[in-house]
């Protein structure tokens, strides 16, 4: 491999940590959207750079579901959700964007010291790759973890599985990547969005997760 | 190609969920649940005499026969006491018809994605049927659609997804530790190639790998402290799903765990798996055996039992050896036919009474004698008070780890008495205390759960040699 081409897949697999760390600050729910359909594109791009470089067609339709189902097709139901629901308003951090951010750097660099460490073996662009992956996983977890709005609660997890693929595609030669990419995607755009929110809507007149706390089995 | 027994186990649940989708009227939708339940489960039994080749898909060993076969028999009387139980939710319009075939094409679906995930060679396929499994129980588990159901299903889909997510980081790791061995493609994922060639994996990239697994399926499990889904799960859903859940779903994120360990020991560079469950094992047995005491929810009380009695079997498979192993899996099949076996009970009980609080339920063992009494035995049985089986693994689990960690015994003995008086003292009020709530008789169908506590008992007082010999073989193959 070209020293370019590796330095290609590093900075888009790079800038996918980096949009994941521009989700950590977005305090309202449309910004949150675009910023995640930056990260689905990078994804996409990333995923399309390495099918060229290890020369593997079917990466090109994992590329391609990412690009369809995660930067356009969910983004845009997800925008007529939020407007249908009328929460296009602020959406509240359970803890300052510095802590966030603090706690994101700490992540990214955990995952670096864990990932680097453990893969001295394995050909420099498959590490990176790992190192990236966990990052954007771990920052995924954080975005999930800090957010009470069910709606960006879900982008999270998009967010985190977007890490997952980003693994998937660096681990050459992997097969079922393409499986389980449709099963990931399958998986978000039936079940969570369109029923959950709709019907925790229905009840509590509200999306916001601490409302859902309020119901627990036992405390009344 | 011909479809052999293995085939047959999977094509049967996916044919007939597909049939349950489209047909209308839940009675006949019942029946015809049972029927497949029991053909898939008489499919399995099948495997002890002719036994299917492996292929690069799918896999039977020793291990996964075993799981299999309780699996499709807990299916199967499951959806018999399904059968009954939705009768009474239609009546009372808590479900409605177009909600049951729903119900029922899901409870296939679940069915075959369990079955799927046992007897898949691949690794990846196993995560895609653990996923696929996880996702229809919160279907499932959301079907009442009150607030605790949402917020239960909520829940559980959000922490069960991140789970499942760590399991297939770990997977990807696993691929990756074992491409310089195996090479590249389909061969990096097929289960039976890895173990061939597992002594030569990275084990540095193998013990990263596990710990995501041991987090991301031992979410799965309801290991403390990455059980916060399960007892909402349990006590908010449709109660034949919490007895499959119990009974069948951990056991299943277990099985895929335990798959990984035996990856792992064949390794000699890669660190132990053992103390990792150990600890895990012990946290969750001490953590839940406390819970027991401050619980107003039967169904939810049951659900923590669950999460202290999968604390002692991964304790058990974490200590390893072959007496250990055997107790373990021994302890496992107990415990999937005794809890459900309890959920049964608890779930016609919650009907009769109309309600799950503990404090509103009392003296059922004067107001409904049968559902009482066959809760008692299994409460009897659960808490592994002799002649139930339960007892005997406990005891088994116990003697076999004295020799080798007689501190850690100790805590799991302690965790297992402060359980017993957190059950005992709950029930007791359930059972004997002045009856309260409504006194309606209850239409129940009793057999499931007496079939259940039947074997429980009869294995507690003579397991069939047999019976010896295979689980013998299975703990061997786990090392």
């Amino acid at each position: 491999m070209s020293s370019l081409q590796f330095d290609i897949a590093h900075l888009l697999a790079g800038s996918l940590v980096l949009a994941s760390f521009m989700m950590l600050y977005q305090d309202r729910l449309y910004a949150l959207l675009n910023v995640y359909v930056l990260h689905a594109g990078v994804l996409a791009l990333s995923v399309g750079w390495q099918a060229y470089v290890q020369q593997a067609p079917h990466l090109y339709i994992t590329a391609l579901i990412a690009l369809v189902f995660k930067a356009i097709i969910i983004p845009v139901a997800l925008h007529r959700i939020i407007k249908r629901l009328g929460i296009h308003r602020e959406i509240e951090n359970v803890i300052g964007i510095g802590l966030t951010m603090m706690a994101g750097i700490g992540l990214v660099a955990l995952s670096m010291v864990v990932m680097l460490r453990v893969t001295p073996g394995a050909d420099a662009l498959a590490r990176e790759d790992l190192a990236f992956a966990l990052s954007v996983v771990l920052l995924g977890l954080l975005i999930m973890v800090t957010r009470r709005n069910a709606v960006s609660q879900v982008v999270g997890f998009m967010s985190l599985e977007n890490g997952l693929v980003l693994a998937a595609t660096g681990a050459k030669g992997m097969p079922l990547v393409v499986e389980i990419s449709v099963a990931f995607s399958v998986l978000i755009a039936f079940i969570v969005i369109g029923i959950f929110l709709f019907r925790i809507r229905e009840r509590f007149d509200s999306v916001d997760v601490q409302a859902l706390d309020r119901f627990r089995g036992e405390r009344r | 190609m011909t479809i052999d027994a293995l085939g047959a186990i999977l094509l049967i649940p996916s044919l007939s969920a597909a049939l349950l989708a489209i047909l209308p009227g839940y009675m006949l939708a019942a029946k015809l649940n049972i029927v497949a339940a029991l053909a898939t489960f008489l499919t399995s039994l099948s495997l002890f005499v002719i036994e299917p080749t492996s292929g690069q898909y799918l896999l039977l060993d020793d291990l996964n026969k075993v799981f299999i076969v309780l699996t499709t028999f807990i299916g199967f009387t499951t959806s018999v006491f399904s059968a009954s139980y939705i009768h009474h939710e239609i009546e009372i319009g808590r479900l409605t018809p177009a909600f049951l075939r729903f119900y029922h094409a899901m409870y296939q679906v679940l069915m075959f994605a369990m079955n799927l995930a046992l007897v898949a060679n691949n690794i990846g396929l196993m995560w895609v049927a653990v996923e696929v499994a996880t996702l229809t129980t919160v279907l499932m588990v959301g079907i009442y659609r009150t607030h605790e159901a949402l917020e239960a299903a909520w829940k559980y889909f959000i922490l069960g997804s991140v789970g499942i997510a760590l399991a297939l980081f770990g997977t990807i790791l696993v691929y990756m530790a074992a491409r310089p061995a195996v090479g590249e493609g389909l061969d990096g994922m097929v289960w039976t190639v890895l173990v061939k060639h597992a002594a030569q994996f990275d084990p540095a990239l193998l013990n990263v790998a596990f710990v995501f697994l041991l987090l991301g399926y031992g979410t799965k499990v309801g290991l403390a402290p990455l059980h916060a889904w399960l007892p909402d799960a349990h006590a908010e859903g449709p109660t034949p799903i919490s007895a499959v859940l119990s009974g069948l779903l951990l056991n299943v994120a277990l099985y895929a765990l335990l798959r990984f360990k035996m990856m792992l020991a064949i390794n000699s560079e890669a660190i132990a798996p053992g103390p990792l469950m150990v600890t895990m094992g012990l946290i969750s047995v001490i953590f839940a055996a406390l819970m027991l005491y401050r619980r107003r929810d039967i169904k939810r009380m049951f659900a923590y039992s669950s999460i202290e009695h999968m604390g002692i079997i991964v304790f058990a498979f974490g200590m390893g050896g072959p007496l250990a192993n055997f107790a373990a899996l021994l302890h496992m099949a107990m415990h999937s036919l005794t809890k459900s076996a309890i959920f049964f009970a608890v779930g016609h009980i919650a009907q009769v009474k109309g309600t799950q609080k503990i404090a509103e339920i009392g003296g059922l063992t004067t107001t409904s004698p049968v559902l009482g009494w066959g809760l008692m035995l299994g409460v009897i049985a659960i808490v592994g008070l002799p002649p139930f089986g339960i007892f005997m693994s406990e005891f088994l689990v116990v003697s076999s780890t004295f020799a080798r960690a007689p501190w850690l015994t100790v805590i799991l003995v302690l965790g297992i008495i402060i359980a017993l008086g957190g059950l005992f003292l709950r029930v007791g009020v359930v059972m004997f205390g002045e009856p309260k709530g409504k006194t309606a008789p209850a239409e129940a169908s009793y057999v499931p759960m007496f079939t259940h506590l039947g074997l429980v008992l009869m294995a507690g007082i003579y397991l069939p040699p047999v019976l010896v010999t295979g689980f013998q073989n299975v703990a061997k193959l786990l090392g």
